[in-house]
């Protein structure tokens, strides 16, 4: 998938995560900043670079600010700011690249 | 669970989640409601509506609701958003979905043709995805009928919504409730025409439990199957109304038992306590004791 501009999906509320992303050349980098990040930062960077692997995104800058979100929660953000980066609104592949 | 069993499932208490907060519907099964309605809808801001999609398809597949019903509100079919909505609902596998400000049977035939579409694409058993119908307007409550009737095998039922219809009949809430009278009566008697479920409108001040406590038991008399919720505060009160009392389930269980034996020696019409009893009075019994085994004070062996 192609992203386009920089998107950003989630809240800084407890349990949720905030996640930014922007196009870039170079691969995929991740940046986490998180209350658990001693405990959980490997586990969310690992659940970022999945959940982008499955949409076929090689090149991006993320930054995450996670307030303790499930796994779930970190996925869903990350499809939401992929697809908002890429300007899709519709059509959604739920249950292809969205696993 | 087969799709009639489904249908008739015990739904007092649907308690409203916002699908854009994960904080709260990863665990909400825990609160004990019968159904889960989490919204795609109000409780969703206008921008919000791409994110709220992603949060429930997520916890769909990978919350585990432990047998509590699952159903989503969807946006309005006057909106850009209720195929979308549609499609994540159907491939996230919720039991059912709420059509917002629903008016007409050609409404619900509308989104059963995008559901059937749906179901298609993401290979889900053709009819497993139920509906329900919120009735908001005056036209609405007119067109009840038609709308209870429009999808058989898919339609649990109708719910009124208070805010909206009150505001089309052009009133406000009162605490007797006369200004939603006439709605509530009139969808009732569609739904049971119908034989389908029929639900009540939220509550929205959480500090009057008094009046919270009023209107359930106005709707319980009415006959009403259950009533929307927006606080897990609200849960409890209403399924220690609804609970049968003492000797309801007792009249209940001399019934049913009488029932069975006289039916063995093929009698269909028999006394029990000096009244009447035939076949009609069977499934009242049986609701009884369904009702008394989900409120947990059942402690009989039928």
């Amino acid at each position: 998938m192609l992203l386009k501009q920089p998107a950003i999906a989630g809240t800084l509320e407890s349990s949720d995560v905030q996640v930014t992303i922007t196009p870039q050349d170079g691969g995929v980098k991740v940046e986490v900043d998180s209350t658990v990040k001693a405990q959980y930062g490997r586990h969310i960077e690992e659940c970022v670079r999945e959940t982008l692997g499955n949409l076929n995104i090689d090149n991006a800058l993320v930054k995450v600010v996670d307030q303790g979100a499930l796994e779930c929660t970190i996925k869903a953000r990350v499809e939401c700011a992929a697809f908002r980066s890429a300007q899709v609104e519709d059509n959604y592949p739920w249950g292809g690249a969205i696993k | 669970m087969s799709n009639e069993r489904r249908l008739k499932r015990l739904r007092r208490t649907m308690m409203f989640l916002s699908a854009q907060r994960p904080g709260l519907i990863k665990d909400a099964y825990i609160y004990g409601a019968d159904s889960l309605m989490i919204d795609l809808e109000d409780a969703v801001a206008e921008n919000q509506k791409d994110s709220a999609r992603f949060s429930l398809y997520n916890a769909l597949k990978t919350v585990d609701y432990r047998g509590t019903e699952v159903i989503v509100r969807i946006n309005a079919l006057d909106t850009p958003h209720w195929q979308e909505d549609i499609r994540v609902v159907v491939a996230g596998g919720a039991d059912g979905l709420r059509i917002a400000k629903c008016e007409t049977k050609q409404d619900v035939f509308t989104i059963v043709e995008a559901i059937e579409k749906a179901e298609e694409e993401f290979g889900r058993e053709p009819g497993s995805t139920l509906i329900m119908a919120a009735l908001e307007s005056p036209l609405a409550i007119l067109n009840a009928y038609e709308i209870c009737t429009a999808c058989p095998e898919r339609m649990i039922g109708v719910a009124i919504s208070g805010g909206d219809y009150r505001k089309t009949m052009g009133t406000k809430y009162y605490p007797d409730g006369y200004e939603i009278f006439a709605g509530r009566a009139n969808m009732l008697v569609a739904a049971r025409a119908a034989g389908v479920q029929c639900f009540d409108t939220v509550f929205t001040n959480l500090d009057d439990e008094e009046g919270f406590r009023k209107e359930v038991q106005l709707i319980k008399e009415m006959g009403f199957d259950g009533k929307s919720l927006i606080s897990p505060r609200q849960i409890a009160i209403v399924h220690e109304i609804f609970a049968p009392t003492e000797k309801e389930i007792r009249d209940a269980e001399k019934i049913v038992r009488a029932w069975r034996e006289n039916e063995a020696k093929g009698v269909g019409v028999f006394t029990v306590d000096g009244k009447m009893i035939d076949i009609a009075f069977i499934p009242g019994a049986e609701r009884v004791i369904e009702m008394a085994k989900a409120s947990g004070i059942y402690e009989g062996d039928l």
